[in-house]
């Protein structure tokens, strides 16, 4: 389980996060949803151990995760950060075997070759595995990434904005394989989103910031409702079902503020 | 090619080009020659795999393949260090007598300053390269002015002195300190079998390389330790030549598609060693010592640094 307990972050004088509280429930999809500059990333970026708090605490079962050693946490939480620049030329198998190097550190053994095949074969990248990650577009590339963490078997599998830049069909489909990391492998997720709606139709929790600090946190249909997301984003957003999914229609909202 | 062929291959190149350089045209005293040019090939071979090696640990750690130690002024740190002392302490201070105590200084100093330069300028947010270059070069300037500056002041036979500790060259390599820089050179190996499989991760970034469990910032600060005391080592030995680790180094990127920086490592030693001592050969026999390698090199490499700008700046469009 990870608790996160009165996380802040300043940034000079203004607070980015400030005195932010969540657990995080296992085997679940987590979203953090927020306006730009709410503080999502910067808050993932903290509980991944990738920047410092200022204040507060992260537990990863109740231990503190400064005191983890680095290659124990590394096989217990993964986190995948939006942009992915490497100067070296990498095929997209040997990207994915850099997420054994938690187990193996580098010497791969029979094992890690099952990991990794397995993870190429849940990310639909066999008949690619041998291309260059620059040959590859945009979202073959973040496919491969995925793939590369879910090499790393770990619990907790957390994400930032893997959708940017990503087609509708691309975003669906990497949706629906989180979904299937959490369903069938019981893994446990959590992603910073941009879109509402994936959110919504994907999540099991919804975690809201704006301006650093936490509005709402709970079950997904306790969120998606006009009341709620008027806190949020100061934009009345009417909802709408389909097929037991609510969607929100945003695109012609007044906006108060 | 297999890479394990291609590392095959330049091996023989730097066989042939050691027995070149050792047997040509040696004649008479063979017993005087051979030995001389054997301290001079030690000190080539030393010095190729010192600037290979920091060169290419030092781009991966600042994610970049136009930036060296030597561009961003590390080399001309060494310059500063021996002025200084000169300037303040004199010939006779025991910082110039004791070489140890001399290379120690200029050391720290260097690596001091190579964690400052990373401090403020690769750790910060992204800059572009081409700022970074332009700090390096008004770096090297003011360290260079700095010098000349505390040269005209000293006593010109002392400064006879301080000249020849820093024009140092392969036709008058400072056989004292082959000792010590093999000796470096072997600890830097022993730790390089460590960390090699940890600067491949690296090279994914810092993100990516925290991920998988590195702990980052601790290895930034021992390889840039690492790559500051090898680049020491090496203007110690022979002086500052400023291209040539972006020479071996991108030649050997593009010679070995490849993640492995043992490989890397290894084949930029292999080109390095081959280019000073078949370079050495040619100036000696072919020039006739008319000129020196190292402005053959920085001629050569300088070229090749401006093409590699260019291209860094049309992929960049």
């Amino acid at each position: 389980m990870i608790e996160i307990k009165g996380l802040t972050k300043q940034y000079g004088k203004k607070p980015v996060v400030e005195d932010v509280s969540v657990t995080i429930e296992p085997g679940m999809i987590t979203s953090f949803i927020g306006p730009n500059g709410a503080g999502k990333s910067t808050l993932l970026s903290m509980v991944s151990r990738l920047l410092d708090a200022d204040t507060g605490e992260v537990l990863l079962d109740k231990n503190d995760v400064k005191k983890w050693k680095s290659t124990e946490f590394a096989k217990r939480v993964s986190i995948l950060r939006q942009a992915n620049y490497i100067n070296v030329r990498l095929t997209v198998r040997e990207l994915v075997a850099f997420g054994r190097y938690p187990y193996s550190k580098g010497r791969l053994t029979a094992e890690d070759n099952r990991f990794i095949d397995q993870a190429i074969e849940y990310m639909n990248l066999k008949d690619m595995e041998d291309k260059f990650l620059d040959e590859l577009s945009g979202g073959q590339k973040q496919r491969a990434f995925i793939a590369m963490v879910i090499a790393q078997d770990t619990d907790y599998i957390l994400l930032d904005e893997p959708l940017n830049n990503l087609d509708m069909k691309h975003s669906v489909q990497i949706m629906k394989i989180l979904r299937k990391l959490v369903d069938e492998l019981g893994r446990t997720v959590v992603i910073v989103l941009h879109d509402i709606n994936f959110a919504s139709v994907y999540s099991d929790r919804i975690v809201a910031l704006k301006d650093g600090k936490l509005v709402k946190n709970g079950p997904t249909n306790e969120i998606i409702n006009s009341v709620a997301l008027r806190e949020i984003y100061d934009m009345d957003i009417p909802i709408q079902e389909q097929d037991g999914c609510r969607i929100c229609v945003y695109f012609n909202s007044h906006t108060t503020s | 090619m297999r890479n394990r062929t291609k590392l095959l291959l330049l091996f023989v190149l730097v066989i042939i080009s050691v027995l070149l350089y050792g047997f040509y045209d040696i004649k008479g005293g063979f017993d005087y020659a051979f030995p001389r040019r054997m301290i001079k090939v030690a000190a080539m071979v030393i010095t190729g795999i010192a600037i290979s090696y920091s060169t290419v640990v030092f781009q991966t750690v600042t994610h970049n393949r136009i930036l060296t130690p030597s561009v961003m002024g590390l080399g001309s740190m060494y310059e500063v260090v021996q002025t200084v002392i000169y300037f303040f302490a004199g010939s006779m201070s025991i910082w110039i007598v004791n070489k140890y105590l001399n290379f120690g200084a200029a050391i720290t100093a260097m690596v001091v300053f190579a964690l400052l330069l990373y401090r403020f300028l690769f750790r910060a947010d992204k800059h572009p390269i081409y700022l970074l270059l332009l700090i390096g070069m008004i770096i090297g300037t003011l360290l260079g002015s700095l010098v000349t500056f505390l040269q005209v002041l000293i006593d010109p036979v002392e400064y006879l002195g301080l000249q020849s500790l820093l024009f140092a060259s392969f036709t008058k390599v400072k056989a004292e300190l082959l000792y010590i820089a093999f000796g470096i050179l072997l600890i830097a190996f022993i730790y390089g079998y460590f960390i090699m499989k940890k600067l491949d991760v690296m090279s994914l970034g810092r993100e990516n390389a925290i991920n998988l469990g590195i702990n980052y910032d601790r290895m930034v600060m021992n390889i840039l330790i690492l790559s500051s005391v090898l680049i020491a080592t090496s203007t110690a030995l022979v002086g500052p030549i400023t291209f040539f680790g972006l020479i071996v180094a991108n030649l050997s990127y593009q010679f070995f598609v490849t993640y492995k920086h043992s490989v890397i490592i290894l084949g930029a030693s292999l080109f390095s060693i081959v280019a000073l001592v078949g370079g050495q050969f040619l100036v000696e026999h072919v020039l006739e010592l008319r000129t020196t390698i190292s402005v053959i090199i920085n001629f050569v490499g300088g070229i090749y640094f401006i093409y590699l700008l260019l291209n860094e700046s049309r992929a960049a469009k």
